[in-house]
């Protein structure tokens, strides 16, 4: 066993481990800590397959973005968890077998099987030797030519998304002060101050 | 013994299933499923970027760049429907989703 092999073991193992605590953690604070321990570990996979840009996209932006939206939002609502948890195990076997089966499924085919030697003429994109070229260049290379409409779309859609989760949650609020600019541009010596002659002795 | 390519697939079967399962097992509680779909969305970039690294093709790579996108605007998106509809009835549970027609 070389190196290699022991970080992919202690990897997967944390990975897989900290997925089980994700969907069965009764907080879901908690779940969402661990499913940030997963996306790490998953950027320690993406490192062992040279995938170096991949897994420091993982980090930074589905622990530092996703998993702390989660946060905030899990945090934001105040709900009542234990009553969500309630007859939690009622579909559980139904979902183990589901899943067990799937898993199973999944494994028994993709497990056993390699590649066949005709595979190599038909790659298209090759991956440029570490050191001629870094993965991160070697992705903008290939991104920013061949690629280049479906990197565009994928901005659209992240344009797309951050306009609707603004325009979902933006709300305006009634009987709260604000700001007036207008009104308060406008106003003059004349409109704001008002000269009133007090007898004295007698107040306003 | 060497780490294959059916090394990372079974690591991303396995994290599939348990996504799968976690659907199951939290289905009142539509933040864990949120996160749930998270984990199976990662078990497919796992996937892609093994088979990318196996292959020596990057095009996997760049796909599992547009998987990343695609995630990173549903989590948005699903988490704000969250937000909006919490504030409407002041809980998340699925049962009560069905008032959200018309």
């Amino acid at each position: 066993m070389g190196l290699q092999a022991l970080f992919f073991y202690l990897f997967a193992f944390i990975a897989v481990a900290s997925a089980f605590m994700v969907i069965s953690a009764r907080n879901p604070v908690y779940s969402v800590l661990f499913l940030i321990l997963t996306f790490f570990n998953a950027a320690g996979l993406f490192l062992l397959t040279g995938a170096e840009f991949l897994a420091m996209i993982l980090l930074v932006v589905y622990i530092g973005a996703v998993a702390v939206l989660f946060l905030f939002v899990v945090m934001m609502l105040d709900i009542d968890f234990t009553q969500l948890r309630a007859g939690v195990l009622e579909y559980a076997p139904v979902g183990a077998l589901i899943g067990l089966i799937l898993a199973a499924e999944l494994i028994i085919v993709v497990g056993g099987s390699t590649f066949s030697p005709e595979i190599a003429k038909s790659i298209s994109m090759p991956i440029p030797a570490i050191t001629e070229r870094t993965n991160t260049a070697a992705l903008g290379d290939v991104l920013y030519t061949h690629y280049v409409y479906f990197f565009q779309i994928a901005g659209l859609v992240l344009l797309v998304a951050m306009i609707g989760a603004i325009v979902l949650t933006l709300r305006h609020r009634e009987n709260i002060k604000r700001q007036d600019i207008p009104t308060q541009v406008a106003r003059s010596p004349e409109t704001a101050v008002e000269v009133v002659k007090v007898k004295s002795g007698q107040g306003l | 013994m060497e780490i294959g390519i059916s090394h990372y697939l079974t690591v991303s079967a396995i994290l599939f299933m348990l996504g799968v399962f976690g659907i199951f097992l939290n289905r009142k509680n539509i933040i864990v499923i949120l996160m749930s779909v998270e984990l199976i969305l990662l078990a497919v970039n796992i996937n892609m970027v093994a088979f990318s690294s196996f292959l020596n093709d990057i095009t996997g790579q760049v796909f599992a760049l547009f998987i990343l996108t695609v995630a990173a605007a549903e989590a948005a998106i699903g988490l704000a429907i969250l937000v909006v509809f919490y504030r409407n009835r002041g809980s998340i549970a699925v049962e009560d989703v069905n008032m959200m027609k018309g």
